[in-house]
């Protein structure tokens, strides 16, 4: 199931400051709260998604969107 | 007040009433420390079942374990003394009386996992406690003194938080980092580091004396062992007890003279922890898997009961305005999040709710789980789903401004 290539979202919850650009980008997986903050998928990327994926890391002003692979740390939270 | 007396190993000893048991009399009691290599300690603690007692409730020996493995620099311990949970006192309580018991396990601790460091962060707030650590710590010697130091530790709820501990010893700065890197990888200056409660680590000195054995003589077979527990509420009075895992919350109530008369609900395990409905409440054994099926959990053994005649909308919000007072205001989620469900609930209290306060409730409860650095945001919407479930009707009395059932003068339109 999980290929080793696998990606999904992560966000640095203390870096982000809401500036709502990801969501702009990729709504298909990041919804915002009532206060802006992003609300992630936290399933693996779609092939299909990934480059839009990319674009929403690098839009985000201050660094706080990541891809990381999914089978990440088990204590993740 | 009939049966058996309770089972006491942590707070067994001398009167509690008499202060800190000292260094020749704790040793006179329960003899020496035992010469035990740092692997087979750490087998010794993976086979007793003893978990942590500051709330998240991981596994000691696999934890020490992965400390010791660390690749890198000596490792550090971090003796968690900070106890910012409002409502509980039994780490205070065994660090005035029972120092050694701390001392011994803390210094376990550094042996098993090859520490040259060891520091005691105790709260701030709690003086007598620090001034009893302090005071052990001398009559061990230069020999123990040069391997520890005491950090006081700032009197907020996230202080207590794990790698917000590490943070605050290397920088001052008691906020929660972005993990991973957790502590265990990367903590105090750097070294891998084993952050443990005081509590957890008096277990382990009697677990060091007596064997995995003894210790599983007590308890559950699920949860073997005893816990000390904070118990307050109705009368204004604070008690700490040791308990069997198993023990019901009844049982406790009575040891401490509530009873189930008039119990509406009893919140356990802190504000992290849950709220159960009273006549559930009395029979649930105090255990985790138990506490979990009935709604709450174990966390770090607060037992608060409410009385019939108070409101549990208004108990709610006000542990919401306190969480949301603690954020660390560091993740969005959690500063606004709570800030918004905080003052939801004081005007739900109030008896001035808005048409859609109880549905936002509802949905930022969903929202905003997982999603602060630490776990406070988590903490606080169990808190209040738990609340919520527990306190239904009157949510939704208090939502139509119907009244306040409990107290008949908490709702008022205006």
């Amino acid at each position: 199931m999980s290929a080793p290539d696998r990606l999904r979202l992560q966000v640095d919850r203390i870096r982000c400051d809401g500036a709502g650009l990801c969501a702009e980008l990729l709504p298909e997986l990041i919804a915002l709260d009532d206060w802006g903050y992003p609300i992630l998928a936290p399933d693996a990327v779609p092939n299909a998604l990934l480059p839009l994926a990319r674009q929403a890391v690098e839009a985000c002003p201050v660094l706080a969107l990541r891809l990381v692979p999914v089978p990440t740390a088990v204590e993740s939270r | 007040m009939s049966g058996p007396a309770p089972l006491a190993r942590l707070l067994a000893g001398p009167p509690l009433a008499a202060g800190a048991e000292s260094f020749p009399d704790h040793q006179g009691r329960l003899g020496r420390l035992p010469s035990i290599d740092g692997a087979s300690l750490i087998g010794v603690l993976e086979a007793s079942g003893l978990t942590g007692r500051g709330g998240a409730g991981f596994p000691v020996g696999r934890k020490w374990r992965t400390v010791a493995q660390a690749a890198g620099d000596w490792p550090v311990v971090l003796v968690n003394g900070a106890e910012g949970e409002p409502l509980s006192a039994k780490d205070r309580a065994l660090m005035v009386t029972r120092p050694h018991l701390v001392l011994d396990g803390a210094l376990l601790a550094a042996a098993a996992v090859g520490a040259e460091q060891v520091v005691l962060y105790v709260g701030e707030a709690h003086a007598a406690a620090r001034a009893a650590l302090g005071r052990a710590v001398l009559e061990r010697g230069p020999h123990v003194g040069r391997l520890l130091r005491l950090v006081a530790a700032p009197p907020r709820y996230v202080a207590g938080e794990e790698s917000a501990a590490v943070h605050y010893v290397d920088t001052g700065d008691a906020r929660p980092t972005s993990v991973p890197p957790r502590p265990f990888e990367r903590g105090v200056g750097g070294r891998p580091t084993l952050v443990q409660n005081v509590e957890s680590l008096a277990h382990v000195a009697l677990i060091a004396r007596h064997g995995d054995g003894w210790y599983r003589g007590a308890g559950s077979t699920t949860a073997p062992g005893t816990a000390l527990v904070s118990t307050s509420g109705r009368d204004g009075r604070t008690t700490v007890h040791e308990i069997e895992f198993g023990e019901t919350i009844g049982s406790v109530a009575t040891r401490r003279g509530t009873t189930a008369d008039g119990l509406q609900a009893v919140l356990v395990g802190g504000y992290f922890g849950g709220w159960i409905a009273g006549p559930i409440a009395w029979s649930t054994p105090l255990e985790p898997a138990e506490l979990r099926q009935a709604g709450a959990g174990f966390g770090c053994g607060v037992i608060s009961f409410l009385g019939r005649e108070a409101c549990g909308v208004q108990a709610a919000a006000q542990v919401m305005a306190y969480m949301a007072a603690e954020s660390a205001a560091q993740c969005g989620p959690c500063v606004f999040g709570l800030r918004a469900i905080a003052d939801t609930m004081a005007r739900l209290a109030a008896g001035r709710a808005h048409a859609d306060d109880l549905a936002h409730l509802e949905r930022w409860t969903g929202q905003i789980r997982g999603r602060g650095a630490c776990r406070h945001p988590d903490g606080a919407v169990n808190h209040l789903a738990s609340a919520m479930r527990v306190f239904g009707d009157e949510f939704r009395r208090h939502q139509a401004r119907r009244g306040c059932a409990a107290t008949s003068q908490g709702v008022r339109a205006s």
